[in-house]
């Protein structure tokens, strides 16, 4: 610790801090315009000059470490006429459009200018103009003349997202902000550029011209899209969300978040919204009352389950759902005497249902992912499916720590990897327990019986070998199972050799879950138990009567071309949704449901974390929460216990004064190992593409104007696509078994041979059936 | 008379061999370093005796400097050289680069020796692509005969040098933004703390000296560093180039002790041209204030003596006006280099050398307004002492320097708008 | 696509840096580029930072950062006149005149045959030679006066 003096206020600092560190921490503001606790110090912008005793000129209190007895001035007349004359420096060339500036109302520039600006200029010469840029849909460079070159969004790009997209390009007055050839910042992170702008140069795109900020409230929320569990700000005008920003939460989302979380909102206002109850009568759709429908759906399920039994009835429930509405959809069916509920849609092994400890989850704390040393990432897209899981440990590699990667594709994380292996999805399995059977022999220890089959005949290969190494080479190594693994056909045996790499090499291990309550819905119980049926059983044997909640089945299930199939064969679909989608074709009823700005209600996050939230605005038009919606259903059809005055009720009954971390277990016992089928030919990849995760997002308009919403192409190494004498660009046709669909093929070299890469999540693909399994192309 | 260390080979016709080097007593340093089996401290002390200070244009103690190289760390350190000469006026290290390139070679050698660095940088600027295929070259010849590369003359010690060529970037002499440039950046300053002894190229320890700098060392570790240092005059050790330009009838390179008087390095360079009457002298690079040229016919050319009649030796070069130089016009160059070379960084200096600039050229052109002078002193101390690296300074000063000695003119100019010459 | 001329010549600059550090050979491709086209265009620059692997930002920031790259086409022979203090005290704006009307084009122009180019230069370091232009990045000539400058330019329209 040491002692420094600022203000005449006495203070302790941790040595290495900066003044302006030290100054924060006392309550004492210093204007700054490059500086930010969460990038590299540039000390640039000059702002933040103070006198500091014994020092000839004024410092940088950004760059200039705390020592023993200093003693800084933040306001003495040598610091404020150094604070003046860089603001006047600032001003000279910015434009005077403040009254149309989006910025307008948060501009650190504006705020800090009226304390330190002269009143009138003195600069009598032309101002400097700087071209606009376009760099894509999402974020606005339209005003680059109010830049003031602090370079914030050049670093964030290389330092956090880990891709120098934005640069500082010529010198000097010149110097100017831009991507390479005006080229689009694709970035899954790029929004946070326009809330580290401290000026009105990087906007938002979506949000330009669209309100001042001081007309918005700020409501919060938490993301619904994947399982961090981001804190949002959603600012409302006139019930409308108009723009999401970050809520800080150091121990989640830090102060970012990604561009999933912050431009999904203009989907909220989609041309598709369901916002009238609907019925299908005669064929045709009917915009109805609630009271109808509602009395619609508990008569037919009541008849349903009369004539057909119970358990023809089947809830599939999206992992974005909340923690009461996954509860009051498990308890409605269950009331109806069926067990058939689950909401893990994309998962296709279910052989570890009823063996495990508790729900699977994180199994640790997010922000202890980024003390990890050692790492062992297993089958996982990161930077797509959860993009800021993937700067947090990008930030830990930065410090030091190492990551491996066990995956079935070689997509560039932007970090550095310690080791890799990257095999078909076949493979996943046999390569993982070869890394066991590495850190068991090196351990010289005997294998558990339960996964001896699974280690039987592997032959170590020298990465396997490397990669026990590395994780046995660490004081907090940790393994974690991303949506692949957790999606794949073993995915059970997956996480009964991480469990046990884990156990051996003093490793903790965990789930990246996919959604926003991969937790919460184990905990809502929102999962078939004592004979139900879990998402694919249900589909694999249709029911005649399915419930879905915010599914869009083709999109959201493992099999789409089999959901499709199962829904189109029912006697009745209720389509719970905020969207009309495809369920317009073969759904009964139609019920608008609010998305999870328009409800309240909660999510438990990867690392069981439970967040509440109100609803950001009212329902728009009809459409109703759909925990109240459950409630009424339940009325109707007289089940007990849902008399539920408020969502908090709600909570109050699934937790009970539980202790969520004492649900969560990842430990599995007793799984009985199924050999895998052994595979021959080609072999799919799915990838659920960032911005075809949801429903949401997939009518996010400029989200879906970005790179990673373009139309998915086939994707093979060029020696497989050669092999099959296929060119990049042309048209091919894809099968899996009985479904083919038409795409146009390209190269991606980071494919092991052998596999076929076709994304999930998207209506292109949607007819072609399994996540995983085997496949062929074949020219048109 | 033979020039006595910087360019002691200029008499031959080649001056550049090494086979001419070694004439002149060339390598002995080194080998004298190698065999005598010399301790860093050893050669530390005797660089400090020369008295040798930076020749890039600070000034800064060289035998101070090499001290602050981590003493016991393992890991890779570097020498650099920086031959960047972007100063307007200075052109010095360039006829070393030509002339004497195994001067340079060796001391760098030897400093690589003391602080036990095993790879070099030589940073040449690009105007000057034949001195740099000359150093090349140099380094090639330097290499087979064993001077260079591994086990340098069979001591077991190994050092090598690089070439790396600028491409026009003047704030690349400043000596983080030169790291940068080596690193293959944009040449954009680094803030201080940390300093290159402790994070430099690659973010390892790191030294930079100029060339001159490192062409003085094998004379003071071969005749001693009291000989070197008896050359000049106490606080200002030894000999040094000073570059003469502008309205001299010889300008040119001459190495003379350290307290030279001005006068006779004018008559050197063939006194004032046409024998008009010298009006103003920038005495050590086109960043030091300028001086009237009454003053600089009494002084000295030694640090001391620049420094307390209110300029600074800098790099020693020395740009002479005569009478017939509109001093608003010149400048209005100077302030228009400053503007186009900022980097861009820093606020004050990205801002205000352009505004510099089109004040000092609103004034030339008949447009001056009578507030312009003071508004251009008070920019000046907004910029002075508030940037990153002296880019701000090197701005403000020539600024500061001729509306000190030469008010009138520019008041002049804004008045009449015109010239007074 | 770099030409195998190119390729060498990077690779050779590799050499002198530590091999996690080809960012380093950065500023001497682009020259090589500039070299052998005379200027560098985009693709050049994507081209470069492929063959050394960096982001093509980051080559443009170099790119644009030193002012002795050419960004557009310029003359068979570029000719690029020192105007600073020491040049502009022994004539250099008389150089730049001069040139202008030899060659019918101003400070950043190109000739219509494409044969000579015509650029301002910031010091030199080679003040003692003013006035002065280089050819290319790679000639220097000092001391100029009408008379020389005939030569030169006579001499360059032969090649
Ligand atoms: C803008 C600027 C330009 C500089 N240019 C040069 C230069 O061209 N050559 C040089 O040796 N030093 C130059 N310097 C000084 C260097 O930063 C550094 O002090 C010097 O190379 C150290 O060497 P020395 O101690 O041997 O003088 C410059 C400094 C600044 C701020
Ligand atoms: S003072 Fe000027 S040149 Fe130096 S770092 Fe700052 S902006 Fe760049
Ligand atoms: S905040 Fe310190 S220089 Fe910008």
């Amino acid at each position: 610790m040491i002692n420094i003096e600022i203000d005449g206020k006495q203070l302790q600092v941790e040595n290495g801090r900066s003044v302006i560190e030290a100054a924060h921490q006392a309550g004492i503001y210093i204007p700054h315009f490059c500086y930010h606790k969460k990038l590299s110090i540039a000390a640039n912008c000059r702002m933040c000059l103070v006198q500091v005793e014994k020092a000839p000129k004024p410092l940088p209190a950004c760059a200039t470490p705390v020592a023993e007895g200093m003693k800084v001035y933040t306001a003495s007349e040598q610091a404020v006429k150094a604070q003046k004359g860089v603001m006047e420096f600032l001003l000279i060339n910015h434009p005077l459009d403040c009254p149309i500036c989006d910025q307008g109302g948060e501009c650190e520039l504006q705020d800090l200018a009226v304390g330190y600006g002269g009143s009138a200029s003195r600069y009598q010469e032309d101002k400097r103009v700087v071209l606009h840029k376009d760099i894509g849909p999402l974020v606005s460079a339209e005003e680059m003349s109010r830049c003031i070159n602090c370079t914030r969004c050049v670093r964030f790009g290389v330092e956090v997202a880990g891709e120098m997209e934005l640069g500082q390009a010529f010198r000097g007055e010149h110097a100017e902000i831009m991507s390479f050839v005006d080229g689009a910042v694709n970035s899954e992170l790029s929004g946070n550029m326009i809330d580290l702008c401290p000026v009105g140069a990087l906007t938002s795109k979506p949000f330009r011209y669209k309100a001042r900020t001081w007309e918005l409230s700020r409501r919060r929320a938490v993301s619904p899209h994947d399982s961090l569990g981001s804190n949002l700000a959603a600012l409302v005008m006139n019930n409308r969300v108009m723009r999401v920003d970050p809520v800080e939460n150091e121990e989640l989302n830090e102060c970012w978040i990604s561009d999933r979380d912050r431009f999904s909102y203009e989907g909220l206002n989609s041309e598709e919204r369901l916002t009238k109850p609907m019925l299908k009568q005669g064929g045709k759709w009917q915009e109805v009352d609630w009271q109808v429908a509602l009395e619609y759906v508990a008569n037919g399920l009541r008849q349903i389950g009369k004539e057909a039994g119970a358990a023809q009835i089947g809830a599939l429930v999206s992992p974005g759902s909340t923690l009461e509405e996954m509860h009051l959809v498990q308890k409605l069916v269950r009331g109806l005497g069926s067990h058939n509920v689950d909401f893990r849609l994309r998962q296709s092994d279910f052989s570890a249902d009823g063996k495990m400890q508790g729900a699977p989850w994180l199994g640790m704390k997010v922000a202890e992912v980024s003390s990890a040393d050692r790492m062992l990432l297993v089958g996982s897209f990161l930077r797509k499916d959860h993009p800021l899981f993937a700067s947090r440990i990008r930030q830990a590699v930065k410090r030091g720590a190492q990551v491996n990667l066990l995956h079935s594709a070689d997509d560039d994380l932007l970090m550095k990897l310690a080791n890799k292996a990257i095999v078909p999805p076949s493979e996943l399995v046999p390569m993982l327990a070869q890394i066991l059977q590495a850190v068991a022999t090196s351990k010289g220890t005997h294998l558990h019986s339960s996964v001896q089959s699974l280690v039987q005949g592997v032959v170590v290969s020298a990465t396997a070998k490397t990669i026990a190494e590395n994780l046995a080479g660490g004081e907090r190594a940790i393994i974690l199972l991303g949506n692949f693994a957790q999606q794949h056909p073993q995915a059970a045996q997956l996480q009964l050799l991480s469990q046990h790499i884990a156990a051996l090499s003093n490793a903790r291990f965990g789930f990246i879950g996919e959604g926003a309550n991969s937790v919460g819905g184990y905990i809502a119980n929102a999962v078939p138990a004592e004979g139900g049926m879990n998402a694919a059983a249900m589909l694999a044997s249709p029911r005649k009567a399915y419930l879905l909640m915010n599914v869009e089945p083709e999109l959201d299930a493992h099999n789409g071309q089999l959901a499709l199939e199962a829904m189109k064969s029912a006697e009745m679909v209720v389509a719970m949704s905020s969207y009309k989608h495809k369920a317009m074709d073969y759904a009964d009823v139609m019920l608008p449901i609010a998305p999870f700005t328009e409800t309240s209600g909660s999510f438990i996050n990867a690392e069981g974390r439970l967040q509440g939230f109100r609803g950001a605005v009212k329902p728009l038009g009809e459409t109703r929460p759909a925990w109240k919606v459950l409630r009424v259903l339940g009325n109707l059809l007289n089940i007990s216990g849902f008399d539920y005055d408020t969502s908090e009720a709600v909570r109050d009954e699934v937790l009970g004064g539980r202790d969520v971390s004492a649900s969560m277990n990842n430990t599995l016992q007793g799984l009985v190992v199924q050999p895998a089928p052994v595979s021959t030919g080609m072999q799919r990849v799915a990838d659920v593409p960032l911005y075809a995760t949801d429903s949401i997002v997939r009518r996010s308009a400029p989200l879906q104007a970005t790179r990673d919403a373009q139309t998915p192409a086939v994707q093979m190494r060029s020696d497989d696509l050669a092999k099959l004498g296929i060119k990049a660009g042309d048209t091919v046709k894809v099968t899996m078994g009985q479904n083919t669909v038409q795409l146009t093929a390209s190269v991606n070299e980071g494919l092991p041979a052998g596999v076929v890469r076709v994304a999930a999540g998207r209506a292109e693909t949607a007819g072609l059936g399994a996540m995983f399994g085997a496949i062929s192309v074949e020219r048109v | 008379m033979n020039a006595p260390i910087l360019l002691n080979t200029s008499h031959f016709d080649q001056p550049w061999t090494l086979e001419n080097y070694l004439k002149v007593g060339g390598y002995q340093a080194l080998r004298k370093v190698i065999e005598n089996k010399m301790t860093a401290d050893e050669i530390i002390a005797e660089v400090k005796a020369s008295g040798l200070r930076g020749r890039g244009g600070a000034g800064f103690p060289t035998g101070l400097k090499w001290s602050f190289m981590p003493k016991n760390y393992n890991g890779v350190k570097y020498l650099v050289c920086n031959s960047d000469e972007g100063e307007p006026g200075t052109c010095k290290d360039r006829d070393i680069l030509r002339y004497n390139p195994h001067s340079l070679i060796e001391g760098m050698a030897i400093a690589a020796y003391t602080m036990q660095v095993q790879t070099g940088y030589n940073y040449v600027h690009g105007e000057i692509y034949e001195a740099y295929e000359r150093m090349e070259d140099a380094c090639e010849e330097a290499r087979k005969a064993g001077y260079l590369g591994n086990n340098i003359i069979g001591s077991g010690f190994s050092f090598d040098l690089h070439n790396h060529m600028g491409y026009g970037a003047y704030v690349c002499g400043e000596e983080t933004a030169l790291l940068e440039s080596i690193e293959g950046k944009k040449g954009q300053p680094r803030f201080k703390p940390p300093f290159p002894a402790n994070y430099g190229l690659y973010g390892k320890p790191t030294t930079i000296n100029n060339t001159e700098t490192f062409a003085s060392i094998p004379y003071i570790i071969r005749e001693g560093g009291k000989k070197f240092a008896d050359m000049g005059v106490p606080n200002s050790g030894g000999v040094k180039l000073f570059s003469i330009s502008g309205h001299v009838n010889n300008p040119g390179n001459f190495e003379v002790p350290l307290g030279t008087p001005f006068k006779k390095l004018l008559e050197m360079a063939g006194g004032v041209r046409n024998g008009n009457k010298l009006k103003a002298v920038i005495p050590g690079g086109s960043s030091m204030p300028v001086l009237p040229g009454e003053i600089m016919m009494d002084l000295n050319m030694d640090f001391d003596s620049i420094q307390k009649a209110g300029s600074y030796l800098g790099t020693g070069a020395v740009i002479v006006m005569d009478e017939t130089t509109c001093m608003v016009k010149a400048l209005e160059r100077l302030s228009y280099f400053y503007f186009e070379e900022s980097c861009g960084q820093c606020t004050p200096c990205r801002e205000g050398t352009g505004w510099l600039y089109r004040i000092v050229h609103r004034i030339e052109k008949g447009e001056g307004r009578p507030e312009d002078l003071d508004l251009l002193a008070d920019l000046c101390e907004n910029i002075a002492g508030r940037t990153i690296c002296a880019l701000g300074d090197a701005a403000a000063w020539p600024v500061q320097g001729f509306l000190k000695h030469f008010r009138s003119e520019f008041e002049y100019h804004i008045e009449h708008k015109r010239c007074l010459v | 696509m770099l030409s195998d001329q190119i390729k060498t010549r990077i690779d050779r600059e590799l050499a002198k840096y530590p091999a996690d550090q080809k960012q380093s050979a950065v500023m001497a491709a682009l020259r090589f580029v500039q070299d052998e086209k005379g200027w560098i265009s985009n693709d050049d620059m994507e081209d470069v930072a492929g063959y050394l692997g960096m982001p093509h930002m980051a080559v443009y920031e170099v790119a644009t950062f030193y002012h002795m790259y050419n960004l557009k086409p310029m003359g068979k022979h570029t000719l690029t006149v020192c105007t600073n203090i020491s040049c502009m005290l022994c004539g250099s704006s008389e150089v730049v005149d001069y040139l202008g009307k030899k060659l019918g084009i101003g400070l950043g122009e190109v000739t219509a045959d494409g044969k000579f180019g015509l650029r301002e230069g910031e010091c030199f370091g080679a003040c003692v030679d003013a006035p002065m232009f280089t050819i290319n990045n790679k000639r220097l000539c000092g001391k100029l006066t009408n008379a020389k400058i005939d030569e030169i330019l006579a001499e360059l329209d032969k090649q």
